[in-house]
């Protein structure tokens, strides 16, 4: 088999010019494929990062009411949802997919919020407990976080983020002002960050609104204070930190089941209500339905790619045949001289396969190539999928198998004694 | 006994007729006998030489080598009677044009499993033996004719076979060249091989221990009246 394979290394390189023009049709089909699959990997991944954000694993549970969620500014908290505590923490906690949970209480665009003079409109309010910032992925940059007092003790004191920071305080340290929220002071000692700052891409209007997560304008305060400003008793929505980006879903999945056993049926004149629930965002799913809409159209152009291995695989065919009616002599000498029919199909065949295996690794080079130039051009992602490669030279291999076998079936028949007398 | 040929009758297909090219011919030789077979062209001897060589299968009679049965054998058996029992020696050498003298040599012995070292260490000696060690790793075009077909002559002695097949071994050779491939079987008969050689020379027939004649597919002992015709 080495022997062979030496054998037809040799025989290739010997004919190179004919040799190239063999392999051509098999590196252009395969060239396309990688180009292609690359193309589409590149898509699907930035459509991935784009709504996950690159890393930090969070998925956002909220509590809806059908299909949307409860905004407590507008609503009043539902009888049958009581507020969560640490028991149904500790449970998500466990959880293998869950590295890390946080409750907290949000109202979105208050307007109530005054830094002396200024009023900031639009602000988002938290009411977090004490794992929010490491679960949310938040750090503090300048003054401090809160301390285990401040969530019992009612000290009044805030953590604003840096759009507030810098719009309100312009340069100087926030630390230590007030901020009048709904008409109670608070203290300002920290300044609060992302962790990574992530960026979707954004190439178009769809884009912008499907991938846009964020927020700015946020003031954090320790839940306990929450009752001061607004209802004590308000449930709390949940995000969870997943151990990875592919056990999202099920991280999601499971610490909802979890929160939704805290909701207590009620029924009304014997009739069963419609509850409010626990649902968890899922990303992961929604990114795979963006992903399967973009990879659908390019399936179809990995089929036509195909058509070109086709048509390399008949050229390899067509040399083939040559190349045995050429050796007819080298054929029958061999076989005067002890060499088996199989022998000779092996011998062939290997010829076949390493043809188009060197096309194939040739075209995944030119592939790996025109998918850099076509992402330098198109300006588009693109990723190189390492099994794609192996599919594409293990099927290039396949091609001259295939369609080596007729011509070398014919030369493993070929009588001895016509062959030798061959001109 | 190396083969033992009786009564075979050999036909072509030619146009759906059968063309009649060997007629009830017999023929055996022993180990260690030096035959020549000698007759013009188209008198069916290198049909003979198929036969004998196990590349062609007689259409009736009975053709044992060294106690086979070959018109019952399959291509595993005649594969490896050719490959360890017969070494062949063509007209036109046949030697593989992209391998090396050594290489060609090898052929036979990389067909019958013998590992790499050990064939390297075999061809080595049969170069040696036709006086070509110094040429081992030329390629055949890089050689005389004479110097081919000892390269030839090697890759036939390699495998250590019960029998010498040459069709026209000195054909294609000059007088000169012709007569150290002559000088090489004489010796190697002496060293026991078995040699069967086809030809149309008379001086080349000659030099074997023993002459049978072919013509219009008969086989003689003794040359038939019409000596001109048979130097042809």
């Amino acid at each position: 088999m080495i022997e062979n394979i030496r054998l037809s290394f040799r025989g290739i390189f010997s004919h190179k010019i004919r040799s190239l023009l063999t392999m051509l049709g098999i590196i252009i089909g395969i060239a396309a494929i990688i180009a292609i699959v690359s193309t589409i990997k590149g898509t699907n991944e930035q459509i991935k990062n784009n709504l996950i954000g690159s890393g930090s694993n969070t998925v956002k549970i909220n509590l809806v009411m059908g299909d949307s969620t409860y905004d407590f500014g507008y609503e009043t908290p539902p009888q049958e949802v009581v507020p969560l505590d640490d028991k149904s923490r500790e449970k998500i906690v466990a959880l293998d997919e869950v590295e890390d949970c946080t409750f907290y209480r949000t109202r979105e665009n208050f307007m109530n919020v005054f830094c002396g003079p200024t009023q900031l409109e639009s602000s988002i309010i938290y009411g977090i407990d004490p794992h929010y910032f490491d679960t949310a992925g938040y750090m503090i940059c300048e003054g401090k976080g809160f301390a285990k007092n401040d969530f019992t003790d009612f000290t009044k004191t805030a953590v604003i983020d840096k759009t507030i920071a810098d719009g309100v305080f312009s340069g100087e340290s926030p630390v230590g002002s007030i901020i009048d929220i709904n008409g109670e002071p608070f203290t300002i000692i920290g300044v609060a960050a992302k962790v990574s700052e992530f960026e979707p891409v954004i190439e178009s209007v769809d884009d912008y609104y499907t991938y846009n997560q964020a927020e700015s304008g946020l003031i954090f305060i320790p839940t306990d204070d929450w009752g001061m400003l607004f209802r004590y008793d308000e449930p709390q929505n949940c995000i969870v930190k997943a151990k990875d980006t592919d056990s999202m879903t099920g991280a999601g999945k499971k610490s909802a089941d979890i929160l939704n056993k805290n909701i207590v049926k009620t029924s009304v004149n014997g009739e069963n209500k419609v509850l409010p629930k626990y649902k968890s965002e899922n990303l992961l799913e929604q990114a795979k339905n963006l992903q399967d809409l973009s990879s659908s159209t390019n399936n179809m152009l990995i089929w036509i790619a195909s058509i070109s291995l086709l048509v390399g695989g008949i050229g390899v065919m067509n040399i083939m045949l040559v190349s045995v009616t050429e050796r007819t002599r080298e054929i029958g000498l061999k076989k005067a001289l002890g060499a088996r029919k199989r022998r000779i199909l092996a011998q062939f065949l290997t010829e076949a396969a390493v043809l188009t295996s060197i096309g194939g690794v040739i075209g995944v080079l030119s592939g790996i190539g025109l998918s850099k130039v076509i992402s330098k051009m198109a300006d588009v992602p693109v990723a190189i999928s390492t099994p794609a490669i192996i599919i594409a030279v293990a099927f290039s291999m396949l091609v001259g198998i295939v369609f080596g076998l007729i011509p070398s079936v014919k030369a493993a028949r070929l009588d001895p004694i016509d062959a030798l007398r061959y001109e | 006994m190396i083969f033992e040929i009786k009564n075979i009758y050999k036909d072509y297909i030619q146009a759906k007729q059968a063309v009649p090219v060997l007629h009830d011919i017999t023929l055996s030789v022993d180990e260690g006998e030096y035959v020549a077979i000698m007759g013009p062209s188209g008198s069916g001897k290198s049909t003979l030489m198929n036969i004998i060589g196990c590349l062609d299968k007689q259409t009736k009679g009975s053709f044992y080598f060294d106690g086979t049965d070959i018109m019952s054998a399959g291509d595993k058996k005649l594969s490896e009677i050719r490959n360890k029992k017969i070494g062949f020696v063509f007209q036109n050498f046949n030697l593989l044009p992209r391998q090396s003298a050594l290489e060609n040599v090898e052929l036979p012995l990389l067909y019958a499993g013998v590992s790499k070292k050990e064939r390297r260490r075999r061809a080595k000696m049969a170069l040696e033996r036709v006086g070509l060690e110094n040429r081992m790793n030329f390629r055949p075009t890089q050689l005389s004719g004479g110097q081919k077909q000892r390269v030839a002559i090697a890759r036939a002695i390699v495998n250590k076979p019960r029998l010498l097949l040459a069709d026209e071994p000195t054909g294609a050779l000059d007088t000169a060249s012709g007569e150290q491939v002559m000088e090489l079987f004489e010796g190697l008969n002496k060293e026991g091989v078995t040699i069967v050689m086809i030809t149309h020379e008379p001086d080349i027939a000659r030099r074997a221990k023993r002459i049978m004649y072919i013509r219009d597919g008969r086989l003689y002992t003794e040359p038939p009246r019409n000596e001109r015709e048979v130097q042809g």
